[in-house]
């Protein structure tokens, strides 16, 4: 018996007479004889409980430090962030997690409705016209955009912070080798001043956009708005990368500094850690972009009775009518992903949201100041939203590693980011959000003390 | 006696037949409109409180660009917030209500060990970044899941870091791009497409910097092997074949195409959406394949969410192993190692780079793992033999009220594919779609694939059982006759569903794509 | 002024050496609702039979060709604000763009309005 298959062996045997078979293999006999498997394939196991399954399954999260039972600090890209009970009992209504992507729309106006109140946040939030109904992931999404970018500019170069996320970065180079774009990438000073300067100094006539990431890798912000002067005078874009959203609460959105295009990964917001996926790309432009913009649309209509209602719209950009002319080969967003991001902020709407980046925000200040005061730590950035860099005396990653076996997940070394750049060698990224204790500063301070003594 | 004062009087009174009076709400008992959290929330309202944690900050460290401007973002009590969400809900059709014929899509039944599963704090609440030895376990999942399908599919290796099935293909492709520049021979420019493909693959290939040649399907919806065969030379990079095909049919040729390709020094991409059909009874690796992604939401049911999170695990031959992507997993000993761009070295020298930040969708690897896991190697095999059983029970019980246009020439796979061909002049596929969902049904997938003149694709799935089967072609049959018959309240449906037709073109001419009406409430007090 | 037509179904006006370009009524009724209009910029060089405009309807996008060779001198700007422009009036105000013409001779080769008349009525 299989729990999940509800044919049984007498509704198969008349099953098969109706179609006029005489046995299943009978349905099979366009497959080469050759490649026709004649039982279960030898060496995997067979069928199992609910019972067996699940001690097999808890057995190996057993074998995985939780963040939620350790002094944490890691961030990166990846934020771990208190997600209301509701959330996950909304994200779990059938209705929501077993519908499929909302092709006939008189009975999808559920998933359609919550697109649209997505889309209307994330543009809020990114300072945007408009935003699309989610992609992959920021590092996925940041790619498109430099995508975009080129067929906007029909140009060709790109210029990369070196700020912008290491693993954003490897997409882009990987993507770069077969589309023909021409990157121009850094790797960040371990430093408080960003590269806004240099990047400005780079940019010329060829140039398609600038991606700057907002805050960056190490933590620090800075004001875009002379970047995207510099970027609009030579005819490019700025493509602003955000991947903490939660810093939106606190700091001026990229869209108001004038950024064409902005990416960012909506992790913090609903979804959880889950060891890096899977998350939702968010995407937003300045409406006149919108025919190259890659993904999904929600657009509000009517119906035939006159009452408002919403489709997927503006589907002739995507790969199903363009085929091989489309503006991407996307084929999905990350729709329960993104209905997780719209309840959350839906619960913490604009005060909820401004309070929470606040505790953020002091809570990293606090910890900011308390890692300082420990002998031969300094802190690298001046300026951070929950996020900062501190260089060590000693090369980070073993560091890291060593307060692993205490029970202390301590960051992310620039060693594990950038293997083999000496100069980043020392560095220590630290992420302090609403999860973290003052108990949990004070351990980390406490045992990075002894560690370095 | 006593008799009730109260007026309590339970009655039946017979039905006229005529829609009943509007409401003064517009909610019709069960269905009730809900409206836009724009309208009925407001800035200073919050579902969340974050009493005890301060949130004065010793000085602030924006650097300069602390927020001035309001966002604009409205919030609901939670619950508000809940019954808005709820409500929502209940305006989608979903497989936890019905039958959910969606041909190609395979909408099967989510087990909720699955989701369970993923939610223990050991998977859900695990950073990507965390030293590796906190990580063993999720490092175990990827590789045992990676076992699963390598050995299921008959490959070599598997990328699992692609997000989604379209993502897949481009993995696949950019490793067939590497492969060849690898050897010198990256002036192969073409890759061959059938007609009946997915959107995705032309899309996939373009973007790798391919040219795309269609190649004809026969008629009995198949790819045309001799045109196809003889389009083969020096600057063909390979072929993408969907196998079973997306109209529902095994290519019988797939060996002998995936020789021929070979020969001509091509590759053979094979898109595996619908591996749901053969799995456990065809391995693709015995046919030739070079590189194939997996959906794990349509083979391994991992929930598809109103349109993803997707994932898109790609399997690989011996001869395109050595260009997979970064990151990866790898056991040493008895310790799981991450591969990435640090230690791949020599060994994996080759790989054409990174796809994704960190490592793919972790959480829909649980939650296939737990399925596979459910099934088993004898589970499986009796997933995909009752996807074809079901399959041609629906094709069978059809094909005398609609046109079949392959049903002569055999058996179909997982999914049977009927035309327009015999519906009353002015009646299209649209309309039996649409009089469908008034049967309470979503419809199965429209005017796809394109070699078939208005297709109606169905794919019933194995976790629906005999009566329900039994149901829906009764349901489908009767609004078939209807469009046969040239019945014109089928024009205008669906009459039952929380909307009427949506006007596309005006969404599409003038796009309203955020909320712009009106100015949030600032205050609630 | 004549006008010619193309087997891909646009058609041109030509007064002296600059044609007007558009999509016959033929067209506009196969496409259904046009929801969008992409139209060459001015300047552009065309060779006849390259990809010209994009039409597009809710599920479809077709490419307009160049039906001769020469420089675009003008895209139809009205159409951006009303794209119904090509199913109301397809053949008058919903012309998608004009252009001077460089080889006048490649007119030879297109239909007259009876021919093309013919070439429809036998689709």
């Amino acid at each position: 018996m299989m729990r999940y298959l509800p044919l049984t062996q007498p509704d198969r045997d008349a099953m098969l007479s109706v179609i006029g078979a005489g046995s299943i293999d009978d349905l099979f006999v366009d497959v080469p004889e050759a490649a026709r498997l004649s039982g279960p394939i030898a060496g995997l196991p067979g069928h199992a409980s609910e019972l067996a399954v699940e001690r097999h399954m808890t057995a190996l999260a057993r074998k995985n430090v939780v963040a939620g039972e350790v002094p944490f600090f890691l961030g990166a890209g990846a934020y771990r962030h208190h997600v209301p009970a509701s959330v996950d009992h909304l994200i779990q209504r059938g209705e929501f997690l077993t519908a499929y992507t909302p092709y006939q729309p008189e009975i999808a106006q559920g998933t359609l409705q919550m697109l649209f109140e997505f889309q209307t946040q994330v543009a809020r939030m990114l300072g945007t016209d408009v935003a699309n109904a989610s992609m992959y992931d920021g590092s996925t999404a940041c790619w498109e955009a430099i995508g975009m970018a080129r067929r906007i500019t029909r140009k060709g170069k790109a210029i990369l912070s070196g700020g912008l996320h290491p693993h954003y970065v490897s997409v882009a180079k990987t993507m770069a080798k077969y589309t023909g774009d021409q990157l121009e990438t850094a790797t960040p000073a371990l430093s408080a001043e960003t590269d806004v300067e240099a990047l400005i100094a780079a940019i010329d006539a060829d140039t398609s956009c600038v991606v700057v990431q907002y805050p960056d890798i190490l933590g620090r912000i800075t004001d875009l708005t002379p970047l995207a002067d510099a970027c609009h005078a030579n005819k490019a874009l700025l493509i602003a990368v955000v991947t903490e959203p939660v810093a939106l609460g606190a700091i001026t959105a990229p869209g108001e500094m004038d950024a064409d295009i902005v990416v960012g990964e909506g992790q913090s917001l609903g979804v959880g850690l889950q060891f890096g996926g899977p998350y939702v790309g968010l995407m937003g432009c300045k409406e006149k972009y919108i025919r190259q913009m890659p993904g999904r649309f929600c657009g509000e209509t009517v119906d035939a009775d006159g009452r408002r209602g919403f489709v997927l719209t503006l589907s002739t950009r995507e790969q199903h009518i363009r085929r091989e002319k489309a503006t991407s080969n996307i084929c999905t967003n990350s729709g329960l992903c993104a209905l997780a991001f719209s309840v959350h902020m839906t619960l913490l709407g604009e005060a909820g949201l401004r309070r929470l980046a606040a505790i953020n925000h002091a809570a990293a200040c606090r910890a900011a100041d308390r890692l300082s005061q420990v002998p031969g730590v300094e802190l690298v950035t001046e300026s951070f939203f929950n996020e900062f860099t501190v260089r060590l005396p000693v090369e980070a990653r073993p560091v890291v590693r060593t307060l692993a076996d205490r029970g202390i997940l301590a960051g992310v070394s620039l060693g594990r980011l950038y293997p083999g750049e000496a100069a980043l060698a020392n560095g220590l990224i630290v992420a302090v959000t609403e999860t973290t204790s003052a108990e949990d500063i004070e351990t980390l301070a406490a045992a990075l003390e002894e560690v370095l003594a | 006696m006593s008799i009730n004062q109260s007026g309590w009087r339970p009655q039946m009174t017979a039905g006229d037949g005529k829609p009943a009076a509007p409401t003064a709400t517009g909610n019709k008992a069960l269905m009730l409109e809900e409206a836009l959290i724009f309208e009925i929330g407001d800035t200073q309202t919050t579902g969340v409180d974050f009493t005890g944690i301060d949130a004065a900050a010793p000085a602030s460290r924006l650097g300069g660009l602390a927020r001035k401007a309001a966002i604009g973002l409205p919030g609901l009590a939670e619950p508000e917030a809940v019954r808005h969400y709820t409500r929502l809900s209940r305006q989608n059709y979903a497989i936890d209500l019905g039958l959910f014929p969606l041909g190609s899509c395979t909408m099967k039944h989510n087990p909720r060990l699955n989701e369970k599963m993923a939610r223990l704090p050991g998977f859900a609440d695990v950073h990507p970044l965390q030293p590796v030895d906190t990580v063993q376990g999720a490092l175990e999942v990827i590789h045992q899941l990676a076992h699963w399908l390598v050995t299921l599919t008959g490959m070599t290796s598997v990328a699992m870091s692609p997000k989604a099935g379209a993502h897949g293909e481009l993995c696949g492709i950019l490793a067939i791009k590497a492969a060849l520049e690898a050897r010198g021979e990256g002036h192969r420019k073409i890759v061959l497409v059938p007609e009946s493909a997915h959107g995705t693959n032309p899309a996939t290939a373009a973007f790798a910097g391919f040219a795309v040649e269609d190649i004809p399907a026969t008629a009995d919806g198949r790819v045309d092997t001799a045109a196809l065969i003889a389009r083969l030379g020096p600057d063909v990079a390979g072929v993408m074949i969907t196998n079973p095909n997306t109209c529902g049919l095994f290519e019988r040729d797939l060996k002998t195409i995936s020789d021929a390709v070979h020969d001509a020094g091509g590759y053979v991409y094979c898109d595996g959406a619908n591996f749901n059909a053969i799995v456990g009874r065809v391995r693709p690796g015995d046919l030739g394949v070079d590189a194939m992604h997996i959906n794990l939401h349509k083979t391994f049911s991992t929930p598809h969410g109103g349109g993803g999170p997707g994932s898109g695990p790609v399997v690989f031959s011996e001869a395109l192993t050595p260009f997979a992507p970064l990151p990866f997993v790898e056991k040493q000993g008895e310790q799981f190692v991450l591969i990435e761009e640090e230690n791949a070295g020599e060994h994996h020298a080759g790989s054409f780079g990174r796809m994704v930040a960190f490592h793919g969708q972790m959480g829909m690897f649980t939650r296939a793992l737990t399925y596979i896991l459910s099934h088993g190697a004898d589970g499986l095999r009796q997933v995909a033999e009752d996807a074809v059983l079901n399959a041609n029970y629906v094709l069978r019980s059809l094909e005398g009220t609609l046109d079949a246009p392959f049903a002569k020439a055999g058996p179909c796979m997982h999914e049977a594919i009927f035309s327009d061909a015999n519906l009353a002049e002015g009646f299209s596929t649209l309309d039996v779609a649409k009089g469908l969902i008034d049967e309470g049904f979503h419809p199965m997938t429209v005017y796809f694939p394109l070699v078939v003149h208005g297709a109606m694709l169905v794919e019933p799935t194995e976790t629906e059982s005999k009566a329900a089967l039994d149901q829906f072609v009764g349901a489908l049959r009767s609004v078939a006759e209807r469009a046969k018959a040239g019945d014109a309240s089928l024009k205008t449906a669906p009459h039952f569903a929380p909307r009427a037709r949506l006007d596309e073109t005006q969404a599409a001419r003038k796009p309203v794509l955020v909320w712009k009406d009106a100015p949030l409430a600032q205050a609630a007090e | 002024m004549s006008r010619y037509f193309t087997e891909d179904h646009e058609w041109v006006d030509v007064d002296g050496d600059t044609g007007t370009v558009g999509i016959s009524d033929y067209a506009q009724g196969q496409l259904g609702d046009i929801v969008f209009v992409d139209v060459p910029e001015a300047g552009k060089q065309l060779g006849k039979g390259d990809e010209a405009a994009v039409v597009e309807s809710v599920k479809a996008a077709s490419d307009v060709y160049a039906p001769v060779s020469g420089t675009v001198t003008e895209g139809n700007a009205a159409l951006a604000d009303d794209p119904s422009l090509v199913n109301s009036d397809p053949e008058a105000e919903g012309w998608f763009f004009k252009i001077t013409l460089s080889d006048p001779a490649e007119l030879e080769t297109l239909m007259d309005e009876a021919a093309y008349a013919d070439f429809v009525a036998k689709l």
